[in-house]
């Protein structure tokens, strides 16, 4: 059999059609469009500040080399600089006036060299500017922003799965007058789109004195109706004749709920653990109505906040927008296929 | 179960209703007492009532279909940006999602590899996905740096509204389709592999097949998917706020912008307007999501007919 034959061999033993080369083909497409943008920002995050402004910029973190300079606050830019004695050494360059540029070798400081810009060309190296990412431990108040989504992402999600999952065992384990009405009040809840209650929120967050507090953001959303529905149908699952045995042992409906129901509801847990902690993550438009003051501000609105400014320092923005993708990237790979039964079995995202 | 204890149960529902009360329902309540009173002022009794003014004022046009002659221009803008927006977002992503989910369906190795691979952007958040395509679409952007290599002159592409515009639709089928295509993956899944042999016994063209088989059996899941995706893109606000801030000029301003500004952003906080903003918003997704309980239901219906 040649290899080509082999290579194209499908499961039912037939080799490759014309249509089966369609389909591979537009997935590649697809996965050059959906990836290749979110390499392109780690790729950039990992260029220097110089070589981000290069036009056309180029694919690998490659930039003008830079060395110190004694006597220089900034490591200076290394050209290949061809000397009057036909000679060509890389030097840095200190400054540059019109066309004469003035080149210093470190080991020497003392001694100018002046050249004509036409005489020089820069020297390029392979490197990785983590200065992006490590700079950022001390400015714009990162830490902070990073302890504020840290925190309402955990919080909020332990809230949920507690909140949620003692209504879903409510809705599911009792039979009392009005369980259904309580179900589709809260299924309706679906329905009503965060942008519409923008306003009148505002005003119940600044009444119970939650404005500027990350528990503003954290109340409001301790309560879904997704996360409800999902443990509910999973509860319902859960056979009832447990529970009956664990009540002719005196064990009371706290214990029941703790102990039995909610350790057999792990695996729904889990996916809306999972579902809770990217929704809080990626939240935008309610904390910012909520977060206006700057030591408040989650990555997310940092990221805004900082993208509008007047001069955008793309290195270090590139840097946090990775660090800000990164967490979701990780669920993503590791428990994909949670998220895609979740969605599929719920049908919301 | 049992029913002896007949306050157990709501023990168990309280902190999520009282939530849902607090955050939801009573919320709900205020936005229409808003929409109908007037004045700055964020606390409710201090807001003198106006009837339908604020109404008024939003649906004080010329001609609905020219923004420039209505009172407040805008929010005309914005309906008018907001439709067009949701009409080739829905129709292009859906066509998209459909052709996806059908190869994706199909017998290819790797299947939940280039599954996650069209997913993925759906768990990006807005601003990182705006500011993703912020860097590639900027002047010395890299679409730029191949535009210049083929002889495409280097072109803002956020500072035309037209290309804003495509760029605003583009990106948000960009973040938005896996989610989609797997909805409608599931229900080719679930359409009886009996059905193909059959079409196959009979020696039916791939084509027949796709047109008289599967595209028919999938018509509910897809009307639903069409009415999910309206409600998302009628709705849609923080990628674009992000990627454009609504411009250029008012170009990429859609409801819930127009909505933020005039509650939040501007000097003067006119929350009436706002609300009433909100409620006309409502209004539209009311309808939309009547539309597609009818759809659910007939597809019940049809199901228990069969």
């Amino acid at each position: 059999m040649s290899p080509i034959k082999f290579l194209t061999r499908t499961r039912n033993g037939r080799s490759l059609d014309w249509t089966d080369w369609m389909s591979y083909a537009y997935l590649t497409v697809g996965l050059f469009l959906m990836f290749g943008p979110v390499l392109w920002l780690v790729a950039s995050s990992f260029k220097t500040e110089a070589a981000l402004t290069e036009f056309p910029p180029s694919l690998l973190p490659y930039g003008q080399k830079a060395v110190a300079v004694p006597g220089e606050e900034k490591p200076k830019p290394v050209y290949r600089v061809k000397l009057p004695d036909g000679t060509t050494k890389e030097l840095p360059e200190v400054r540059r006036i019109g066309l004469v540029a003035t080149h210093v070798d470190p080991a020497k400081p003392e001694e100018f060299i002046r050249v004509n810009v036409n005489d020089r060309e820069p020297v390029r190296e392979f490197r990785l500017a983590t200065e992006n990412y490590t700079d950022l431990a001390g400015k714009l108040k990162f830490g902070t922003y990073l302890w504020n989504s840290v925190f309402i992402t955990v919080v909020a999600t332990l809230l949920t799965l507690l909140f949620n999952s003692m209504a879903a065992f409510a809705l599911s384990k009792y039979k009392f007058a009005g369980r259904k009405g309580v179900f589709l009040l809260i299924l309706s809840t679906l329905m009503v789109p965060p942008a519409i209650v923008l306003v009148p929120n505002f005003l119940v967050i600044s009444e119970l004195g939650l404005l500027n507090s990350l528990w503003g953001v954290i109340w409001p959303a301790v309560a879904t109706p997704t996360g409800v529905f999902l443990l509910r149908q999973y509860m319902l699952t859960i056979p009832d004749e447990l529970l009956e045995a664990a009540r002719m042992d005196h064990a009371s409906e706290w214990k029941i709920y703790w102990r039995i129901v909610l350790p057999l509801a792990a695996p729904a847990l889990a996916v809306l653990a999972i579902f809770s902690v990217m929704w809080r993550w990626n939240d935008f438009l309610w904390p910012l109505i909520v977060l206006s003051k700057n030591e408040h501000f989650t990555l997310q609105l940092a990221l805004n906040a900082f993208q509008g400014d007047l001069v955008t320092q793309w290195n270090y923005l590139l840097a946090m927008t990775v660090i800000t993708l990164l967490p979701v990237t990780i669920v993503f790979a590791f428990l994909q296929k949670y998220i895609t039964q979740g969605i599929a079995s719920a049908g919301v995202k | 179960m049992k029913s002896s204890t007949a306050r157990t149960p709501w023990f168990f529902l309280t902190p999520n209703l009282v939530i849902f009360g607090v955050f939801t329902f009573l919320p709900i309540a205020i936005n229409l007492y808003y929409a109908f009173t007037g004045g700055v002022q964020l606390y409710p009794k201090d807001r003198p009532f106006v009837g339908t003014e604020n109404l008024a004022t939003l649906l004080d046009c010329g001609s609905y279909l020219d923004p420039a002659s209505c009172k407040k221009d805008i929010f005309w803008r914005a309906v008018w940006n907001t439709a067009q927006f949701s009409l080739f977002q829905v129709t292009v992503m859906v066509l998209f999602s459909l052709i996806t989910a059908l190869v994706l369906n199909r017998k290819i190795i790797g299947r939940g590899f280039w599954r996650g691979v069209y997913f993925y952007p759906v768990l990006l958040s807005p601003v990182v996905v705006a500011l993703i395509w912020k860097w590639i679409l900027q002047r010395e952007g890299v679409l730029n740096a191949v535009g210049v290599a083929v002889g495409v002159p280097q072109t803002l592409w956020l500072a035309e509204p037209g290309w804003a515009m495509f760029w605003v639709i583009f990106v948000s089928i960009w973040a938005h389709m896996g989610f989609y295509t797997l909805i409608l993956l599931a229900g080719l899944q679930a359409i009886p592999a009996d059905l193909y042999e059959a079409a196959q016994m009979d020696r039916a063209s791939p084509w027949r097949t796709l047109t008289r088989v599967t595209l028919p059996l999938l018509l509910p899941n897809l009307l639903v998917v069409l009415v999910l995706a309206a409600i998302k893109a009628v709705q849609t606000f923080d990628e674009v706020f992000v990627l454009t801030g609504g411009g250029p000029g008012s170009a990429t301003t859609f409801v819930v912008q127009f909505i933020y500004q005039t509650g939040f952003q501007e000097q003067v906080r006119l929350y009436g307007l706002a609300a009433a903003g909100s409620l006309l918003l409502a209004v539209a997704l009311i309808a939309l999501t009547l539309l597609q309980l009818k759809i659910s239901r007939a597809e019940e219906a049809g199901e228990r007919a069969r």
